[in-house]
C-alpha cells in the first residue's frame, strides 16, 4: 500500500527530471515538454496531499493548473513556431540577442 | 494726495513704456513733461497746505497699506511730508520738469522709439526719486533708493551700443551695490536695535537717549548708513562711478547726477539727523570724508579736459561740501546747499549740453573756444551758473556755501574750514577755466583747417544757439541760480527745516531737542563772508590770468609740476589702484580659483566623477545579462532553491 511519502518521492523525482530537462536539452520543444513534466509533478503533489487530508481542494487546484498549463502550452508553441520561422532553428542558445 | 506725486511720473513711465513705440516724438515728450508738470503742481499744492500749518505741526503722514507684517516686524507703505521732504519734492519735480522740457529738444535726433524709451526711463526715475524722499520708513526709502540706482544704470547706458557707455552703466551699478550692502546692513541693525524702521518712531525712541560718545551700536548703524550714502552720493571711496556716468545723455547728468539722485545720501543723513546726531564719532568721519572728497575732486577738476567731467568732479566736490555740513551738525545748511546746488549745477550741465549739442557732440574743452558770440544764451546762463557755484556774493551758491563754512568755523573746526576755503578757491578756478576755454579766446571752429575734426560743422558754418525748449530751461534755472539763495537770508530756510531734524511728539508738539545753536556772531559771519567772497573772486582772477590772458603760462605751470599734473590728470590713479587692488585680484581669484579650480575641478569633477563611476561599474555588471534565457532560468532556479533551503534548514 503506497503512502503519502511514496507519492511525494515520485513527485520530487519527476520535478527533478523536468528541471534537468529544461537546463540540459537544447530543443525548445523538449524544454516545453520538460516544463509540463514539472507542472505535473506539482499536480501529483496536490492530489496526494488532498487524498491524504481527505479534502477535494487539491484536486480543484489541479484543474486550475491544467487550464493554465494548456494556455501556456498554446502560447509557448506559438512563440516556438515564430522563432523557428525567424531563425530556422530551435536551439535556445541561438536566441541571445536580448542583452547589452 | 501725497501718493499722486510719485504716481503721476509713474503713469507717464507706463504710458511711454507701453505705447512709446507708436507715439510720435511730440506726443511722447508731451506725456512725460505733462506727468512731471502735474507732479510739480501737486507738490506745490501739498507744500502750500503744509505751510499753512504751524511750524511745529508740519508733518503729514499717509499710510496706504500694511506692506509687510511678520511677527514683530511690520512695515507700512506710508509716505511722509515734512519740511525736508517738501524741499526735496519741489527740487525734484520743479527742476525735473525743466530738464524734461530741455530733453525734448536735446534728444530730438533719436529715433521715435528711442525717444520714448528715454522719457519712460526719465519718468520712472522721477517716480522712484519721489518715493525715496517721501518714504516714511527705511524700507519705502530703500525701494526708491534702489529704483533710482536702476534708472541711473539704464540712463547712463542709454546709448548701449557704445561700449564705454555700457561699461559706465555697469560701473555705476556695481559701485552702488557696494554702498548698498552697507545701507542694508545699517537698516537691519536699526531694526535689531529699535524694533522699527519708521523714521519718526526711531526719532521718538532716540530722543531720551544721550549722544553716544563711545563707539557703540548707533555709531555702527550710522557708519553703515553712511557707506550707503558714499555710494549713492559719490564720496570717497566710492566716488569713481560718477565721472564715468557722464557717458549718459547730458540732461540725465543734470537731473540724476547733479541735482537729485546723488543728493540722496545727503538727504538720507538729513532725514536721520537725530540718529546721526547721536553718533558724534560718525559725524566726525562724515565731515572728514566730505571735505577730503571736496578737495580731491576739486583738484582733479582743475585739469580735466572733458567739459562734462569737469562738471562731474565739481558735483563730487560740492557733494563733499554737503557732507561737511552734515558732519559738523549743520543739517539745515547742508540741505540748503543741496537746494541751491540743484539749480546751478543743473544749469551748468544743461549749458554744457547746449554747447555739446551746438558742436555736434564735441566734449573736449581744447577743441572749443570763442563760443561767446555764437551761443549768447548759453554763454550768459552758463556764466551765471559759474558765478553762482564759485560763490560770488549775491548769487545762490554764495549764501549756501558761506553758511556751511560759517557753521564749520563756528563749530570750532578751523582746519576743516581752511580746507573748505581752499576748495572754494579751486571751485572758482576750475569753473572759470571752463568758461574761458569754452566761450572765450580764439575760436576753435574757425581755426579748424589746421586740425580737421570731421564731427564738427564745416568751418564758418553758423553754430545754432539753444533751441527754445532748451533756452527756457536754461533761463529759468539761471534765474533760480541768482535768486534761490535769498530763501536762506537770515537763516529762514534752516528754521523752516528745523522741525525735520527734531522729534515730533505724538500730540504734534516739538520735543525740545537741544541742537547746538551757533554763536550768532554777526561780526564773525560778516568777516567770514568777506573772506570767502575774496577767495571766490581771487579764484576767478587766477582763472582769468591763466586761461584768458596767458594760456602759455598755464602750460608752463603744468610742465613745471609735470608729476603733479600727471597725477591729477589721471585722477590720483584711483581707478588704477582700485583695478589693481580689487578688480584684478577678484578677476584672478574668480578665473583661476573659482572657475578653473572650484568649478571645473571640484564641482564638475564631482558630477563627472559620479557619472564615470556609474558607467564603469555598469560596464562590468552588464556582462551578467547574457541574453541566454536558460541562464536566466538557471539563476532563477538557484535563487529559489537558496531561499527555500535557507528557510528549511534554518
Amino acid at each position: 500500500m503506497p503512502t503519502l511519502n511514496h507519492y511525494l518521492l515520485l513527485s520530487a523525482v519527476l520535478f527533478a527530471i523536468g528541471t534537468a530537462g529544461v537546463f540540459v536539452r537544447r530543443n525548445l520543444i523538449t524544454i516545453l515538454l520538460s516544463i509540463e513534466i514539472m507542472l505535473n509533478a506539482v499536480n501529483l503533489t496536490f492530489v496526494a496531499f488532498g487524498r491524504a487530508m481527505g479534502s477535494a481542494d487539491g484536486q480543484i487546484i489541479v484543474f486550475f493548473v491544467m487550464t493554465v498549463a494548456a494556455a501556456e502550452a498554446a502560447i509557448g508553441l506559438a512563440i516556438v513556431i515564430a522563432l523557428f520561422r525567424h531563425r530556422e532553428s530551435l536551439n535556445p542558445d541561438m536566441f541571445t540577442q536580448l542583452k547589452w | 494726495m501725497l501718493l499722486l506725486i510719485p504716481l503721476l511720473p509713474f503713469v507717464g513711465f507706463l504710458l511711454n513704456a507701453s505705447f512709446g513705440r507708436r507715439l510720435s516724438k511730440a506726443a511722447a515728450g508731451a506725456v512725460a513733461c505733462a506727468a512731471m508738470a502735474g507732479s510739480f503742481a501737486v507738490s506745490l499744492a501739498a507744500v502750500w497746505s503744509l505751510l499753512a500749518k504751524a511750524p511745529e505741526a508740519r508733518v503729514v503722514t499717509q499710510t496706504f497699506f500694511s506692506w509687510i507684517a511678520s511677527g514683530d516686524f511690520s512695515v507700512a507703505f506710508a509716505l511722509l511730508l515734512d519740511p525736508l521732504a517738501s524741499v526735496m519734492i519741489l527740487i525734484i519735480t520743479g527742476i525735473g520738469t525743466l530738464i524734461h522740457i530741455y530733453s525734448t529738444a536735446y534728444m530730438h535726433e533719436e529715433s521715435d522709439s528711442e525717444f520714448a524709451r528715454y522719457f519712460s526711463y526719465l519718468n520712472l526715475f522721477a517716480a522712484f526719486m519721489l518715493v525715496l524722499v517721501l518714504g516714511s520708513n527705511f524700507l519705502v526709502m530703500f525701494v526708491g533708493w534702489e529704483g533710482v540706482g536702476l534708472c541711473s544704470y539704464l540712463l547712463i547706458g542709454f546709448w548701449y551700443q557704445k561700449k564705454s557707455a555700457a561699461d559706465a552703466g555697469k560701473k555705476a551699478f556695481i559701485v552702488n551695490r557696494i554702498g548698498d550692502v552697507g545701507f542694508v546692513l545699517g537698516v537691519l541693525l536699526i531694526f535689531v536695535r529699535f524694533g522699527t524702521l519708521d523714521f519718526q518712531e526711531i526719532g521718538r525712541s532716540l530722543a531720551p537717549l544721550a549722544p553716544e560718545m563711545a563707539f557703540g551700536t548707533i555709531s555702527v548703524i550710522t557708519l553703515l548708513l553712511f557707506i550707503g550714502a558714499t555710494g549713492k552720493s559719490a564720496q570717497i571711496p566710492l566716488f569713481v562711478w560718477l565721472p564715468d556716468a557722464m557717458e549718459g545723455p547730458t540732461p540725465v547728468s543734470a537731473l540724476i547726477h547733479a541735482a537729485t539722485m546723488v543728493t540722496a545720501g545727503v538727504y538720507m543723513i538729513g532725514r536721520n539727523a537725530l540718529l546721526f546726531g547721536h553718533a558724534p564719532r560718525t559725524l566726525a568721519i562724515v565731515a572728514i570724508v566730505g571735505i577730503a572728497t571736496a578737495l580731491m575732486a576739486g583738484t582733479i577738476g582743475l585739469v580735466q579736459n572733458d567739459i562734462k567731467r569737469v562738471l562731474a568732479y565739481s558735483t563730487v566736490s560740492q557733494l563733499g561740501y554737503m557732507f561737511l555740513a552734515m558732519g559738523v551738525g549743520a543739517f539745515g545748511a547742508g540741505i540748503f546747499h543741496l537746494y541751491t546746488h540743484a539749480f546751478f549745477k543743473a544749469l551748468l550741465f544743461l549749458g554744457s549740453g547746449a554747447v555739446i549739442h551746438a558742436l555736434g557732440g564735441e566734449q573736449d574743452l581744447r577743441r572749443m573756444g570763442g563760443l561767446k558770440n555764437d551761443l549768447p544764451i548759453t554763454y550768459w546762463t552758463f556764466l551765471i551758473g559759474s558765478l553762482a557755484i564759485a560763490g560770488v556774493p549775491g548769487l545762490a551758491g554764495f549764501f549756501s556755501k558761506d553758511e556751511i563754512l560759517f557753521r564749520t568755523f563756528a563749530g570750532g573746526h578751523v582746519l576743516l574750514w581752511t580746507v573748505g576755503l581752499l576748495t572754494s578757491l579751486l571751485t572758482a578756478i576750475y569753473m572759470f577755466r571752463v568758461v574761458f576755454l569754452a566761450f572765450h579766446g580764439p575760436s576753435y571752429t574757425h581755426a579748424a583747417p589746421e586740425h580737421p575734426a570731421p564731427q564738427h560743422p564745416a568751418p564758418g558754418t553758423h553754430l545754432h544757439d539753444a533751441p527754445p525748449a532748451m533756452a527756457i530751461a536754461l533761463i529759468v534755472l539761471a534765474i533760480g541760480s541768482v535768486f534761490a539763495g535769498y530763501a536762506g537770508l537770515s537763516g529762514r530756510f534752516e528754521r523752516f527745516l528745523e522741525p525735520s531734524f527734531t522729534v515730533v511728539q505724538d500730540a504734534g508738539g516739538l520735543q525740545a531737542q537741544p541742537t547746538p545753536e551757533p554763536a550768532s556772531d554777526a561780526g564773525l559771519e560778516t568777516g567770514l563772508m568777506a573772506v570767502s567772497s575774496v577767495v571766490a573772486i581771487a579764484g576767478i582772477g587766477i582763472a582769468m590770468f591763466f586761461f584768458l590772458r596767458k594760456r602759455e603760462a598755464a602750460d608752463r605751470v603744468a610742465r613745471q609740476f609735470g608729476g603733479l599734473h600727471r597725477v591729477l590728470e589721471h585722477k590720483y590713479y584711483v581707478d588704477e589702484i582700485y583695478d589693481a587692488a580689487l578688480v584684478q585680484p577678484i578677476h584672478i581669484v574668480s578665473e583661476e580659483g573659482l572657475w578653473k579650480t572650484v568649478d571645473v575641478r571640484v564641482i564638475d569633477g564631482a558630477v563627472n566623477g559620479v557619472a564615470d563611476a556609474v558607467r564603469g561599474g555598469s560596464e562590468t555588471l552588464r556582462r551578467l545579462q547574457t541574453g541566454s534565457v536558460r541562464a536566466y532560468a538557471a539563476s532563477l532556479f538557484l535563487g529559489v532553491v537558496t531561499v527555500l533551503g535557507y528557510y528549511l534548514w534554518r
